[in-house]
């Protein structure tokens, strides 16, 4: 066992402490633009997108984040200017309670159907 | 029953995928999203084109005046196919027509002004677009219709004769 | 002259099918011994598609511009291997590539099918005819890839810059060959419905297509998504973009098939869902190929759309649906006989699988049509992109891969849990690991802990089945070590990803913390269909080491495009990823620069899934 703790320890220095976590304002950026579309672009994200269009967004993104604008705040700001569609990920409401409800629901249902054979077979 | 209630049930339903397919297919995929013409536009203060001055929102758009916010920029090919009808406008007293210069150099946007004649009465600039995204811009070129603080019409892409007429008529 | 040629073969091609279809009918019930005339008109149809296959290849080569599929998509100046990769690169072209897949492999099927019984190889072949000519008919009518245009032009309007790629040009064929793989799978399993033949010999011999298919639909994704990685130039490899989806359902599909049928060989239960999951294979396959064709979707991968072609296949989709609810109905005859099931067995653990498999692939079909019922229904329009795939999936992976590495040690009909202590000992590990390695991250502690240790845990008891079972198991055993490969890969990928991006000039310095990057020159040059910017930069990174990236521009000249291709600096732990960009109007390049750790093993671990099936076909032909 102590073998193996040493290897662990040894195998984890080796390979991740050069690598850390950046600066923090940058990665928020990077996950909000990831998740808006490129409106003027075929299915691609703002993030990686380089239109026009797609760097003045990041601008603003990075602008909003400065000002300490949070996430939630800087989509709907977003949303009230281009709609939902430009948003990757889709918010909970009337449009979408069964995009995130059905599969849960065939989740479930599937559960029932194998709980089904054990109980069928069992009479 | 049960038998006989499967299959009704499972017709209906890739009859209900296929009828929504068909419909769909008839739609183009383009999308043009529904302008917010009934919300005033946004304040915001921006750098007036060659000066230090700043200008807000309000000092440009006032009262009883037609207003057209044009989008424009010196390197966009588009831009100078609708140069003939800005300046066509331009000769109307029941409208101002307002330049935003997008993500331009100063120079270039100079001599196009230069070399084309400037429709604009006031312009200010964008340089990196974000003003542009305010209002809920794409691109250019790219025109706003303002009458009251309220957008009337928008125009993506270059002004055609068709958006021409429209403008006109919605001015009169 | 060879379109000519190629568009009368199709047309005799055609006429084979019914002739195969009048054979076909009267062989059915007179005689027992197979009509040998169908086999040969099934030759001569695959050859005659060859023949007009050759054709159109013969006027790609030939830049033949009074083909108006070769005006549309060549060009003098484009080297000879896009010229022929062109041929499929384009609508009339890959649906020509299609049939020539259907009937390659129909002709298979009735050489390989000799034991089978008579009336199920006439059945099978009859019911791929009915595709086959639907398939015919799509061509001729709607997309004939070999339209004459007078005058003739002088020159093509070329290729989408971002297509003349290697990888691009071996994906289609691959991805066709899994596609349509499965249409045998579908004929085979109506046309034992209808004979009422679902058997343990069935599965035995329908497998080996499972795999067949399985295997190059593997392959084909895989190579779709190593070029997404460096030709959309993004640094990702999977976006849960519509047309990716699209090829990802039948692929989740057929992989719930292939487990579901080990148990329908060993024992004749579940026979109507290996049905429901055939049938579901070749039509998502086929749903796949009208959302992409119909240009319905909004896709950086939309080919131009046509209406009427998305409504051919949508009608032909349905006929077929409908086609196999009926026989499905009608015919099919659920097993009565009891077999039992015990809690803890394999077939339970198969259960498990298929369970989590098809909710998956509910999770990949709703996010991807879900938006066109809204707007159909409300007219409202919503993106759904990887946030939604991200959160639906990832919780449900974790019991997924629990399950996955317990499942394969059960025993079937009954197992129990004596002699596995070592299963508990290698679960320590692996939560010990992953609490290691992930608590110095400023990221979500618990799922990611989770998440890291279960993937381990499949990997180490994966790794321990090597050296304990040897050859035993040894196609499931690839499979399943790949696939706890590809989810640590992917995992690690995400958490220690580092990027910058920024605005340089020439000769400017970024100043990361880790490394710098200095911007050295440019070098222009002209190519022979494009115009080449080519940047040079130098990154000197902390420990003292030095790199030089030369991402580049093209500036293609027909038809008149910029691609930027990313410079990719690949060894065995990271990849180096950098590309630079144009800006309107500045003196300055847009450069990002991405250190992407374990992308290789992303590669490798999917060319090991594969490898798993490759090695469980040769493995049964043996026997």
């Amino acid at each position: 066992m102590k073998i193996i703790n040493y290897l662990i320890i040894i195998f984890v220095f080796l390979s991740f402490n050069s690598l850390k976590a950046q600066d923090q304002n940058d990665k928020l950026n990077i996950e909000i633009t990831k998740n808006l579309r490129c409106l003027i672009c075929q299915g691609q994200s703002v993030y990686d997108s380089d239109t026009e269009f797609a760097n003045s967004i990041k601008i603003l993104v990075q602008n909003k984040i400065k000002d300490g604008k949070s996430e939630k705040e800087i989509y709907s700001y977003l949303k009230s200017r281009y709609g939902e569609w430009i948003l990757y990920n889709p918010e909970f409401n009337k449009n979408t309670y069964l995009l995130w409800l059905l599969p849960i629901l065939m989740f479930l249902i599937g559960g029932a159907i194998i709980f089904k054979l054990f109980i069928k077979k069992k009479n | 029953m049960k038998i006989k209630f499967l299959p009704f049930f499972l017709t209906i339903i890739f009859l209900t995928i296929f009828f929504v397919f068909y419909k769909s297919l008839q739609t183009s995929n383009i999308y043009t999203p529904k302008t917010n013409l009934e919300k005033n536009i946004p304040l915001f203060t921006a750098d007036i084109f060659d000066s230090n001055k700043k200008i807000s929102s309000e000092d440009i758009f006032k009262d009883n005046i037609y207003y057209l916010l044009n989008i424009w920029a010196s390197w966009c090919a588009p831009c100078r196919e609708e140069h003939i009808f800005l300046m066509d406008l331009s000769k109307s007293k029941k409208i101002e027509i307002i330049g935003l210069n997008y993500k331009d150099k100063i120079d270039n946007a100079k001599k196009f002004l230069n070399d084309f004649k400037s429709p604009y009465k006031i312009i200010i600039s964008d340089l990196d677009g974000t003003l542009s995204i305010e209002l809920g811009a794409y691109g250019v070129p790219e025109s706003y219709l303002i009458y009251n603080k309220k957008i009337l019409k928008k125009v993506v892409g270059p002004i055609s004769t068709n958006s021409f007429s429209a403008i006109n008529k919605l001015i009169k | 002259m060879a379109s000519i040629v190629g568009s009368y073969s199709l047309i005799f091609g055609l006429s084979c099918s019914f002739l195969i279809i009048f054979f076909s009918i009267k062989n059915f019930k007179n005689t027992q011994v197979f009509d040998n005339r169908i086999l040969s008109f099934t030759f001569l149809q695959f050859f005659l598609v060859v023949i007009s296959f050759f054709s159109l290849i013969l006027a790609f080569v030939y830049s033949d511009f009074s083909n108006e599929t070769v005006f549309n998509h060549s060009h003098t100046t484009k080297p000879l291997f896009y010229k022929i990769s062109g041929t499929w690169g384009n609508h009339e072209g890959s649906l020509l590539l299609w049939l020539l897949v259907l009937t390659l492999f129909i002709s298979i099927f009735l050489l390989k099918s000799k034991k089978q019984k008579k009336q199920y190889r006439i059945l099978t072949s009859l019911i791929q005819q009915i595709i086959i000519i639907g398939f015919f008919f799509f061509l001729i009518m709607t997309s004939n890839p070999f339209n004459y245009i007078f005058p003739i032009p002088k020159e093509g309007l070329g290729l989408n810059p971002i297509l003349q790629d290697p990888a691009l040009a071996i994906h289609p064929p691959m991805l066709y060959l899994g596609y349509v793989g499965s249409s045998i799978i579908f004929s085979s399993s109506l046309a034992a419905m209808t004979l009422n033949d679902i058997s343990r010999d069935w599965a035995k011999h329908i497998k080996q297509w499972v795999l067949v298919s399985w295997f190059f639909l593997t392959l084909g994704i895989l190579l779709g998504s190593i070029w997404a990685y460096y030709e959309l130039g993004w640094g990702g490899f999977w976006f849960w973009d519509p047309v990716e989806n699209v090829s990802l359902m039948p692929w989740l599909a057929l992989t719930t098939l292939l487990h579901c049928i080990l148990v329908l060989e060993k024992k004749l239960f579940l026979t109507s869902w290996v049905v429901i999951l055939s049938i579901a294979t070749f039509t998502l396959s086929m749903s796949g190929t009208f959302l992409v064709r119909s240009g319905i979707l909004n896709s950086v991968h939309t080919f131009a759309n046509d209406p009427e072609r998305g409504l051919f296949i949508l009608i032909f989709l349905f006929c077929l649906i409908f086609l196999s609810l009926f026989i499905f109905f009608f015919f099919f005859k659920t097993d009565k006989n009891n077999n039992s099931l015990f809690w803890l067995s394999k077939e339970t653990a198969i259960l498990v699988n298929n369970w989590f498999m098809v909710y998956f692939l509910v999770v990949v079909l709703v996010g991807t049509i879900y938006p066109i019922f809204l707007e159909v229904f409300s007219s409202e329009k919503i993106s759904i992109g990887p946030p939604f795939y991200n959160k639906l999936i990832i919780p449900f992976l974790i019991p997924f891969l629990l399950a996955m590495t317990i499942g394969p040690k059960l025993k079937w009909i009954k197992s129990d849990l004596r002699n596995k202590g070592y299963l508990i000992l290698f679960f320590i590990i692996s939560l010990l690991l992953s609490i290691m390695i992930i608590k110095n991250l400023s990221i979500n502690f618990l799922v990611n802990t989770v998440l890291v240790t279960s993937a381990f845990y499949l990997f180490f008891i994966t790794s321990r089945d090597f050296f304990v079972k040897g050859f035993n198991k040894l196609s499931q055993n690839i499979a399943h070590f790949g696939f706890s490969l590809l989810i640590l890969s992917i995992l690690f990928n995400n958490i220690f990803s580092t990027e910058i991006i920024s605005n340089l000039k020439i000769g400017e310095t970024f100043e990361g913390k880790n490394f710098k990057i200095k911007f050295e020159k440019i070098k222009q040059k002209e190519e022979y269909n494009y115009k080449s910017i080519k940047g040079k930069f130098k990154i000197e990174n902390l420990d003292g080491s030095i790199e030089v990236l030369y991402p580049e521009l093209r500036i293609y000249n027909q038809p008149n495009i910029v691609t930027s291709e990313a410079d990719i600096k690949t060894n065995f732990l990271t990849d180096k990823f950098m590309t630079m960009n144009y800006v309107q109007n500045q003196d300055y390049f847009n450069v990002r620069y991405q250190v992407k750790p374990f992308m290789i093993w992303i590669w490798l671990s999917v060319i090991l899934i594969s490898l798993g099936g490759f090695v469980s076909f040769f493995k049964r032909y043996e026997n």
